[in-house]
């Protein structure tokens, strides 16, 4: 999230589109209420009538999967009735940059387009720069080929009717939703978008947050209190796991993962370094040397130095994109032979989920450490099999639950908060910090008879157990300091002078000579001291800031430096004056020459730096000159589609790659003839993803006993089928027996002259568990994003039928 | 945090008791007979929740070593004292008859899990690693430097603590491991 829970009670607009926060985080929509209370209008767009829907002021459908057809109409909506907030635009975003003359967009193709590869070459999208190198800019935005124009002209495509055609969506509730959202334009309004899975889970799903986040940029709505565009994340930690890079691409601190092409720590920071010749560009990224250096202190201590490059060579460089879908495919392949797995269940809630079991079956060995035996935990006893024909060897540890360990969590809106241990673990179940850390010493020690290229094991700085302890517990104090970093020497930064094993009080102060040690810059300023008082993420300060907007300051920390609402800088005028002087996030104090407020985005004055520090032309983008599949957001229909595409001759993101086994196979999608429904999978409250926990925990596998598919009341007309009867849903993947809860919350779209009805699935439930039933994933594809590669879980086609047998 | 029961009312139940007092109390729940506190001896530990990215703050109370009950905690800013059907049913979870309490292991071809030490396991577990990691090992790749491991996959963390996260990426990119994924993809 750019903003955090509290803040939604700030909006004037709030937009729900891609997520079901009612029913997925319902305490966070006690903040929507409280904006509801202060007169916020709230708006729900989701191709089901969901929770979120009834507690909305307005709803609208949309066929899953338009999401970039539905918010584009919006952006046209908003350039046609003068909505946007002109000053922002013009000086914050990208607006006003000169594009490449060679650029062109025919078809649903931008320009670059090699089809073999299926991926473009981007030099076309480039901008055009002086003979300085600096972007050339029109700040009358009336050139041509500025940003501005080129996206008015792209939009313009998406008009009303074209827009609801695609969409399936009502035209007078799309025009509600348009007027209503749009009005959070005006300088002292904020209207602020919530997304999660809906919108990520699909071919196109960067390019569906693109597309709100280029609205939210046109109306003025990024770094605005009670504006952003906000990701409510699913896990309680999944935000610190991707903040850690538990992911094939990146390093801790979103640095780039090093691949082959970096032959040396130089080639890597010259690659990875952006670089910038604006003065009035933070250029942040550009700070890249000292995260990285401090990271390889972090990791092998004193036998990272100068004269080795820092150990860069020590570190696996990658090929291939070696993401969740590869992974599972290397794994089928027999690749892959070996597998750790903590507290992840893909029998359950990977995509094609009977493709990945029988990849399952295909390792040699697999490490899983879990609080109960899940599905893939157990897939060697899995319907259908025969144990003995699996030769998989499986060790299953246990694991202590969040209650029995300590250490911290980062939540939605950035905060870690520290947890503390109330009990101790049952039986030999042990923290997972614990298994990490014996299972690293026990590697180490089978490498001191020697083994392949042994250097990063034996030389990892590894030393975490608790200060004399016998039995070598390990201190997640000690673990934590780490992550915030410390002085390996003595040194002066910025006229300070530090003593070695100081900890860094922030970022600002890491250096690229290996006079620090940091392992995730991100969090460098969450540990500041020795004692555990020091300790800033187990604050519990209940006074908020004086701007008084909830932002809670002492309350836990946040990443980064405690800042609570990202690109702050963006909330003021170039005086530093706030949009909007009522409620404001940061305001510049003349008298005092100081900010006010949060902490801002870099404490320069008022325009001395552009606002998106992270960018190196310092601008919110909307224009992207880095993504896989094109600089402007464009729709194509989801690669299981119900109709011809409307808007292109290309029917899919053309920038996608699909896997097929070998070269020349048939399409592994199914067609709408014999799949004319469109389905969707989501979640409950009362279950949590793959549904290990919350299926072992008796209330609420009674509150939510069974597996069902929600249909339409049509639909179940058309098939016989009524409520609570048990059907058949079958896709080109596989089939799963559910009950049919028929309802009038899943709408039906006419398109192209006949009714297209939907399904939704819930997803948790596996063979395992108090609560068993079958699993929605069976049916989903393994097609990813031409960004991220997340699974396309969110549209996809099936078929349903009334299953012969009644439930018993 | 650890707290006694009585010293978490006299700072974080201030708020809320003050509240009853100054005569907003609802009378009918005013009438009901006073009722002894199960959990008047339980000792409170503040924590987070498991569940989703909210980030509800907790209070775990246990008696005997045992968790007893999970509230919302009152003075967390974002839940204010509320937790949904999960938070609220997390003790459950913790006290769950199915929970794993022992190593367990399945042989090649076996149908059944067998109970093992973690004495036993871990240097097995480590020579597997150590067996996988060294037969596909790559050092070199078209005449470039890549040490790395295509044989070896991590996966999981969401649910994990930040520092566990932490030593997982440090561990695995140490072993050379470039199939390190997790749910942040799916
Ligand atoms: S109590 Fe419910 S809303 Fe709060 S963090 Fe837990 S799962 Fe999320």
């Amino acid at each position: 999230m750019t903003n955090h829970w509290i803040d939604m009670a700030n909006a004037d607009v709030v937009m729900v589109c891609g997520s079901n926060v009612v029913e997925n985080h319902p305490i966070a929509s006690r903040w929507l209420q409280k904006a509801r209370e202060r007169g916020a209008v709230i708006l729900s767009v989701d191709p089901r009538y969901t929770r979120t829907s009834s507690f909305a002021d307005h709803y609208c459908r949309l066929r899953s999967g338009t999401d970039i057809a539905f918010v584009g109409g919006m952006i046209r909506y908003a350039l046609e009735n003068n909505r946007i907030h002109s000053e922002y635009v013009t000086n914050y975003t990208n607006a006003s940059f000169i594009i490449s003359p060679d650029f062109e967009f025919h078809e649903g193709l931008f320009s670059g387009y090699d089809q073999e590869a299926r991926s473009y070459d981007k030099s076309s999208w480039a901008y055009e720069c002086d003979a300085s190198g600096a972007p050339l800019r029109d700040e009358t935005l009336a050139h041509e080929r500025c940003v501005f124009q080129l996206l008015k002209k792209h939009f313009d495509r998406y008009d009303l009717r074209t827009v609801c055609s695609i969409t399936g969506a009502p035209e007078d509730a799309y025009e509600k939703i348009c007027d209503l959202y749009t009005s959070s334009g005006q300088a002292d309004k904020a209207g602020t978008w919530l997304y999660a899975m809906g919108a990520t889970q699909s071919t196109h799903g960067a390019q569906n947050i693109r597309t709100y986040a280029m609205l939210q940029l046109l109306l003025g709505n990024i770094g605005v209190v009670g504006g952003g565009v906000n990701a409510l994340r699913g896990e309680s930690n999944v935000q610190g796991s991707t903040d850690m890079a538990l992911l094939f691409h990146i390093l801790p601190g979103y640095l780039k993962n090093p691949n082959a092409s970096d032959q040396s720590l130089e080639q890597y920071l010259k690659r990875c370094t952006p670089v910038s010749n604006d003065p009035q560009s933070a250029n942040w990224w550009g700070n890249t040397p000292k995260y990285m250096v401090s990271l390889l202190k972090a990791w092998f201590g004193e036998h990272a130095t100068p004269e080795n490059n820092f150990a860069f060579d020590w570190l696996p460089k990658h090929s291939v994109n070696n993401s969740y879908i590869p992974l599972f495919e290397a794994m089928h392949k027999g690749d892959v032979q070996g597998l750790i797995l903590f507290g992840q269940n893909p029998a359950v809630s990977g995509p094609h989920a009977g493709r990945e079991r029988e990849a399952l079956s295909r390792l040699k060995w697999m490490i899983a450490v879990d609080l109960f035996e899940t599905e893939t935990a157990g897939f060697w006893k899995r319907p259908g099999v025969n144990a003995k024909d699996i030769d998989t060897e499986v060790f299953l540890l246990p694991a202590a639950a969040s209650v029995e360990k300590e250490g911290s969590i980062t939540n939605s809106g950035r905060w870690a908060q520290w947890r503390y241990k109330a009990v101790e673990p049952p039986g030999e179940a042990r923290p997972d910090l614990w298994v990490l850390d014996s299972l690293c010493r026990a590697v180490r020690k089978e490498y001191q008879a020697g083994g392949v290229f042994p250097e990063p094991i034996i030389h990892l700085h590894w030393d975490y157990a608790l200060e004399g302890d016998p039995h070598h517990e390990p201190d997640p104090h000690k673990v934590a300091r780490e992550v915030n970093g410390y002085f390996t020497r003595k040194t002066t930064v910025k006229g300070k002078t530090f003593a070695k094993g100081d900890q860094v009080p922030s970022f600002a102060y890491l250096t690229d000579d290996g006079a620090t040690c940091s392992g995730n810059w991100l969090y460098c300023n969450a540990y500041t001291g020795p004692e555990q008082s020091d300790n800033r993420m187990a604050r519990r300060g209940k006074d908020d800031a004086p701007n008084n907007i909830g932002l809670f300051p002492e309350w836990s920390w946040c990443w980064p430096v405690n800042r609570r609402i990202l690109y702050n800088r963006a909330s003021v005028d170039l005086e530093g004056r706030p949009w909007n002087p009522q409620r404001f996030v940061i305001r510049w104090n003349p008298v005092k020459s100081s900010w006010e407020g949060d902490v801002p985005d870099g404490g320069w004055p008022p325009g001395a730096k552009h606002p998106f520090i992270m960018q190196p032309d310092g601008h919110g983008q909307l224009w992207a000159r880095f993504l896989a599949d094109g600089p402007l957001p464009e729709h194509y229909e989801p690669f299981e589609s119900p109709i011809v595409n409307p808007m292109s001759r290309s029917q899919n993101n053309p920038a996608v790659k699909i896997w097929r086994e070998k070269p020349g196979d048939k399409s592994p999608f199914g067609d709408r003839e014999k799949f004319p429904i469109v389905a969707t999978t989501y979640r409950m409250t009362e279950h949590w993803l793959g549904g290990a926990l919350t299926r072992n925990t008796p209330w609420l596998a009674e509150l939510v006993p069974n597996v069902f598919a929600e249909i339409g009341t049509g639909l179940a007309e058309e098939h016989g089928i009524s409520n609570g009867d048990k059907i058949i849903v079958e896709s080109a993947r596989g089939q799963i027996e559910v009950y049919a809860l028929v309802s009038s919350r899943i709408p039906s779209f006419k398109l192209e002259g006949r009714t297209v009805h939907q399904a939704g699935l819930v997803w948790h439930f596996g063979y395992q568990g108090i609560a068993k039933g079958d699993s929605a994933n069976m049916l989903t594809p393994n097609v990813g994003d031409a960004n991220t590669m997340i699974p396309e879980f969110k549209a996809f086609l099936c078929q349903i039928k009334k299953a012969e047998r009644s439930p018993a | 945090m650890k707290i006694s029961r009585r010293g978490f009312f006299k700072t974080a139940g201030a708020g809320a008791a003050a509240g009853v007092l100054s005569g907003k109390a609802d009378k009918s729940l005013a009438a009901l007979p006073a009722r002894e506190d199960p959990f008047a001896n339980a000792v409170s530990t503040t924590s987070v929740c498991p569940f989703c990215a909210v980030g509800c703050g907790t209070v775990v109370k246990a008696l005997d070593g045992k968790v007893v009950q999970i509230e919302g905690d009152p003075e967390h800013p974002i839940n204010q004292g509320a937790l949904c059907s999960k938070g609220l049913a997390f003790s459950q979870t913790v006290n769950s008859p199915g929970r794993l309490q022992q190593v367990m292991y399945r042989a090649p071809g076996s149908d059944h899990w067998e109970e093992k030490s973690w004495e036993w396991a871990l240097p097995r577990m480590a020579a597997l690693i150590k067996k996988t990691r060294d037969a596909s090992f790559v050092q070199e790749k078209d005449g470039r430097t890549v040490n790395r491991t295509e044989g070896l996959a991590c996966l999981g963390g969401a649910a994990l603590d930040n520092e566990e996260c932490y030593l997982y990426a440090k561990l695995a990119r140490a072993l050379g491991v470039v199939y390190l994924e997790h749910q942040a993809r799916i």
